[in-house]
């Protein structure tokens, strides 16, 4: 499998704070490769720095055989990756359709976007219901359907996903994490951030474990989930 | 009789002058709304929109719909120079030291003004004859008629823009998170060149418009302006569109009621009371929601 992104020994800072010291990660095509660790580990800012919202002080990302540590947020997505971010983030103000164009921000052919939007409401019935309402009258779980399909929009090679199972209940998590599976099986890239290591590593067919801004294991998703220190550290036994 | 007569005739005055007031607070609070800064120069920008406005049609010989496009266009770029050279720099800088540039910027149009014009005011030449319409008893003049449809028209091109192009939902998305904005393609520095843009157009708008009214332009005629519709801003709640018209608008019939029952001395007063009471009954405005952020 072809490499689609690599992350090169990358150092990023929030002003004196060193958040990220050294990291190097892969992610090849059609992989779901996961980040999993604690709260404050870096896992966020891992994913804002690759969407280029933050810089790496030292260090390289290559995309597609592209150097794109530097480039800017908004042409980051041109380059095909998009980002669910944390907490959603979805434009409350506007209506759940409205959210949906500006997903397709970057894309001008209409016909297209056209059926995108009709391909992201047969994945979520919901949200096409729902199409005229105001975003931030929607449940949690729709409002993480709606961030999915936002990101989909952009028709992405890569998709960046941050803790999507943030404060949803169980029933809903499977619900999301099936539906990123079949996002994957339909051709895009995933690299899922996560917290509940368990359900990340059971998607997964990689993983990476992040500590203080430094990665201190990484492999085979099956292989983490069975090992002793990740099911310590992680899976609570 | 009397009285309602008086009523009635200073909400006529009230609303011509309002709509100019909302006109300026639209530029306030569209800026607040993408980079929340309380843009201090903003009425100086409608000062130079009336000079330019003036000169288009003194100088050149234009007519008022032409000298008003010019003056719209040259202000709203204008607007984008002054965002890119004295704003954009301090984009990551504490939010004081762009409240103390934006003070800066506002002396420096006014006294760079006051160097090419001269502080001496000048007339407005009247653009349009002097007519006015009687309904019933109440009297309309042409000037206010105009403005009024220019607000009007100017509010309804403005919604069109923000509610259905696609640059108008980036400028709501951007407002609104503009980290998640660029998540999504949009590129904010363009947002917010483009938001100043508009603003400083409509500033400027309501400079020639104010020319017209009271035939009277002169350096320093942004200052209190630019206060009010600050004012006017904060009674709608800033950030939001519609409660710098309805704030506009409010302001405008207050200020009429207070010069036509009180007496004219305390018309600014009563601009000043409103803001004090805005803010400490409900500071996030009146069409604000509690937990708006506030400077
Ligand atoms: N905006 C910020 N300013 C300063 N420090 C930050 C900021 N965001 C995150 N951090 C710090 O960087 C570290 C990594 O945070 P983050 O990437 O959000 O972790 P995670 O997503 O794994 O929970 C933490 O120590 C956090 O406190
Ligand atoms: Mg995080």
């Amino acid at each position: 499998m072809e490499t689609m992104l690599k992350i090169d020994n990358i150092h990023v800072y929030y002003g004196a704070i060193h958040a990220i010291k050294g990291i190097s990660l892969e992610v090849k095509q059609g992989e779901i490769v996961t980040l999993i660790g604690a709260n404050g580990a870096g896992k966020s800012t891992t994913l804002r720095t690759i969407s280029g919202l933050l810089k790496p002080k030292e260090g390289s990302i290559r995309f597609m055989e592209k150097d794109i540590a530097g480039v800017k947020a908004h042409q980051i997505v041109k380059e095909g990756i998009s980002q669910v971010p944390e907490g959603r983030r979805i434009f409350a103000e506007m209506s759940v359709l409205e959210n949906l164009e500006l997903g397709a921000f970057i894309r001008n052919d209409k016909d297209a976007i056209r059926e995108d939007m009709e391909m992201v409401f047969h994945r979520f019935p919901r949200l096409e219901e729902r199409k005229e309402q105001l975003a931030g009258t929607l449940s949690g779980g729709e409002q993480q359907m709606l961030a999915m399909g936002r990101a989909l929009m952009s028709r992405p090679k890569l998709l960046l996903l941050d803790e999507p199972s943030m404060g949803l209940a169980p029933l809903l998590i499977r619900e999301i994490f099936s539906i990123i599976q079949d996002i994957n099986k339909t051709g895009t890239t995933v690299l899922l951030v996560e917290q509940n290591a368990n359900m990340a590593l059971s998607i997964a067919h990689r993983a990476y474990v992040l500590e203080t801004g430094r990665i201190t294991l990484s492999g085979d998703a099956k292989e983490l989930a069975a090992s002793e220190e990740v099911r310590k550290a992680y899976l609570g036994g | 009789m009397d009285f309602t007569h008086l009523l009635v005739q200073q909400l006529i005055n009230g609303v011509s002058l309002g709509s100019i007031y909302a006109l300026i607070a639209l530029g306030y609070t569209m800026i607040y709304g993408i980079i929340k800064l309380i843009n201090f120069a903003h009425g100086d920008i409608y000062m130079v929109g009336a000079y330019i406005g003036f000169f288009a049609i003194t100088q050149a010989g234009m007519s008022i719909v032409p000298a008003l496009l010019v003056s719209m266009v040259v202000t709203g770029l204008l607007g984008m120079v002054v965002e890119k050279l004295a704003y954009k720099p301090l984009r990551h800088a504490p939010r004081i030291s762009i409240l103390i540039t934006a003070i800066g910027v506002s002396f420096f149009l006014e006294y760079t003004s006051m160097y090419f014009v001269t502080p001496t005011p000048r007339t407005f030449p009247a653009v349009i004859d002097n007519i006015s319409f009687n309904l019933g008893s109440f009297v309309i003049n042409g000037q206010q008629l105009m403005i009024l449809g220019i607000t009007v028209l100017l509010m309804a091109i403005l919604t069109f823009i923000v509610q259905k192009t696609k640059t108008g939902k980036a400028m709501r998305a951007a407002s609104f998170d503009t980290e998640t904005a660029q998540l999504m393609g949009i590129d904010s520095d363009r947002i917010i060149s483009l938001t100043f843009c508009i603003g400083s157009a409509l500033a400027a708008a309501a400079g020639v418009l104010v020319g017209i009214y009271y035939n009277t332009i002169d350096p320093l005629m942004g200052i209190m302006p630019g206060l009010k519709a600050f004012v006017a801003a904060v009674l709608g709640g800033i950030g939001i569109l519609p409660g710098a018209v309805a704030g506009g608008i409010i302001l405008g019939i207050i200020e009429a009621l207070v010069s036509g029952f009180l007496s004219s001395t305390f018309r600014d007063a009563a601009a000043f009371a409103i803001l004090i009471l805005v803010l400490l009954v409900k500071p996030s405005g009146l069409f604000g929601k509690n937990t708006r952020e506030k400077v």
